[in-house]
């Protein structure tokens, strides 16, 4: 007899079940892929022009609409994550369980349950359809996603908290208000500066998406780039894009470290 | 602790007057780049669309209900090709990431100074693309159809799938490499038998994450050309027909809840 390895999943029938569903789904699954191989081939040379635009990124001949992106991509970045984080702080506050009373509980959960459960891109086409192309659109998708995202992580921080705080707080007779600013705010507050940037790094990768769909940004100049077939300054804007999201990040874990 | 002294009496305070003085001011920084951000992101709104917005929301409303109900026979097959994007992208995308997450961790990386940094630029610069803009890519490069958003699903995925690897491998238990290593075991034994084991659980409940993120993203690849229940969507925004659009909404809607009740599952019952 020689040791064997135990199998990572112990149950004999669920394994080898496991093993049949995957190979099973794989061959069903990859029969319903048509692949259309003349026009793959026909598409290699676009493949490499690529690549090759990656290598010879054009800043300069679409410098004006770049530009212009990227200022409204940051614009937009800054001003809903400030908005949706004043937003979701009072949503936050009302969807904890140790501080809202039920209804005003239920209310906020749902609010942050119909924020989360759609992806920025199909609110950002409903907030199209309502107030005209255009960043204002982008603006109010990512502020909306914001709140989902924020209130939610604030309200499970504020019903983790020190509880004997707040308690000591309400012994000296203080206000709910007073509550809230002496014991409650000072406990999640680092956490929420946080939270708060590393949405806006959220928002500005978010903010590269949506302007496909017509809602401003540096997406609608990516958008027309590829759609011009100019790969190498759709190349440039990704390398600004990628710039941009590696220097948000750093920062804001930076500051997080300074603030935590 | 802060004192400040009025009419002779103490008086606790919770900030010194130097750190008020600093948050006042940095506030009013925020508050004065949030107004500059605001008016230059504005220059160019028309401000009448944006009046009309309560109309038209009322108006989108009214169109989009009742859903279009008898519209779901059509959409089964753009349902399947969705799963079928997610899944399959999520498996192409962890074949490649594993490679890069070996390649990326510091205890496992063949060069420290050569190949580790590519692996990490691998990783970021995967993370930072969307999946959209992906697909955008190469619906442009491949054609359209589901091809395009599998590997734009697979591309995406390499960024998640290897960063959040790479840090379990960093941080699995140590002595056990050294335990198998003292029986004399080879590099791809100490693999197989000391690490693999110790990242396994890790592993799967970050696959099955990313599985349900990406039938999300999934859902709306089709606006660019690739493929799935995105694609209906795109037909019937492009047609007005609303009644089609809420549907698909309600579908994407129990996709998602679903989705992601089964990852919760997985991941509970792994870890």
């Amino acid at each position: 007899m020689q040791w064997k390895k135990p199998p990572f999943i112990a149950n004999q029938w669920l394994r080898y079940g496991l093993l049949v569903g995957v190979v099973g789904y794989l061959v069903l699954g990859l029969n319903s892929i048509e692949v259309n191989w003349i026009r793959l081939w026909d598409g290699l040379p676009r493949g490499w022009a690529f690549v090759s635009g990656f290598l010879t990124p054009d800043f300069l001949s679409r410098g004006g609409d770049i530009w212009e992106g990227i200022v409204e991509s940051l614009t937009m970045t800054l001003t809903s994550t400030v908005i949706g984080v004043l937003i979701s702080v009072p949503i936050g506050v009302g969807a904890a369980r140790n501080l809202a009373p039920t209804p005003v509980y239920l209310v906020c959960r749902s609010v942050i349950a119909l924020s989360r459960s759609f992806q920025e891109v199909i609110i950002a086409i409903l907030f199209v359809a309502m107030v005209g192309f255009g960043p204002l659109a982008g603006f109010l998708t990512l502020a909306f996603a914001t709140i989902g995202f924020l209130a939610k992580l604030l309200a499970e921080d504020i019903e983790d908290i020190d509880e004997s705080q707040a308690e000591a707080i309400r012994a000296t007779g203080a206000g709910w208000l007073q509550l809230i600013n002496y014991g409650i705010q000072p406990q999640v507050m680092p956490r929420l500066i946080g939270l708060s940037l590393y949405r806006l790094d959220i928002n500005f990768r978010e903010s590269a998406v949506i302007g496909i769909v017509g809602a401003g940004g540096i997406g609608a100049t990516l958008n027309t780039a590829i759609d011009r077939y100019e790969y190498s300054s759709a190349a440039a804007i990704l390398i600004i894009i990628i710039g941009f999201v590696l220097l948000a990040e750093y920062l804001s874990g930076f500051i997080r470290k300074k603030v935590q | 602790m802060p004192i400040r002294d009025r009419d002779g009496s103490n008086i606790w305070q919770r900030r010194t007057s130097r750190q008020q003085w600093l948050s006042w001011f940095g506030w009013l920084l925020l508050v004065s780049l949030f107004i500059f951000c605001w008016r230059l992101m504005n220059e160019n709104t028309l401000w009448m669309f944006v009046q009309d917005a309560p109309r038209q929301v009322i108006d989108i409303t009214d169109r989009m209900t009742p859903p279009r109900w008898s519209y779901m026979e059509r959409l089964w097959k753009p349902l399947w090709d969705t799963l079928n994007i997610a899944t399959l992208g999520t498996l192409l995308g962890i074949t490649m990431a594993v490679p890069v997450a070996f390649l990326a961790a510091r205890n496992t990386t063949p060069s420290d100074r050569y190949v580790r940094p590519v692996a990490i630029l691998v990783i970021v610069s995967s993370r930072s693309i969307n999946s959209l803009i992906w697909a955008l890519l190469l619906v442009s490069i491949l054609g359209p159809g589901l091809l395009a958003g599998i590997i734009a699903i697979a591309l995406r995925s390499i960024g998640f799938i290897g960063k959040l690897l790479y840090e379990a491998i960093e941080e699995i238990d140590h002595s056990q490499v050294e335990a198998v290593l003292a029986t004399g075991a080879s590099g791809s034994q100490v693999l197989d038998y000391a690490i693999v084991p110790q990242i396994m659980p890790a592993f799967a409940g970050i696959s099955v994450f990313r599985w349900d993120i990406n039938i999300r993203e999934s859902t709306v690849l089709g606006l660019v050309g690739a493929g799935g229940i995105g694609l209906e969507l795109s037909h019937s925004l492009n047609t007005l027909a609303w009644p089609q659009v809420s549907l698909i909404f309600i579908v994407i809607l129990g996709t998602v809840v679903v989705s992601e009740w089964i990852s919760a599952r997985v991941r509970h019952a792994i870890i």
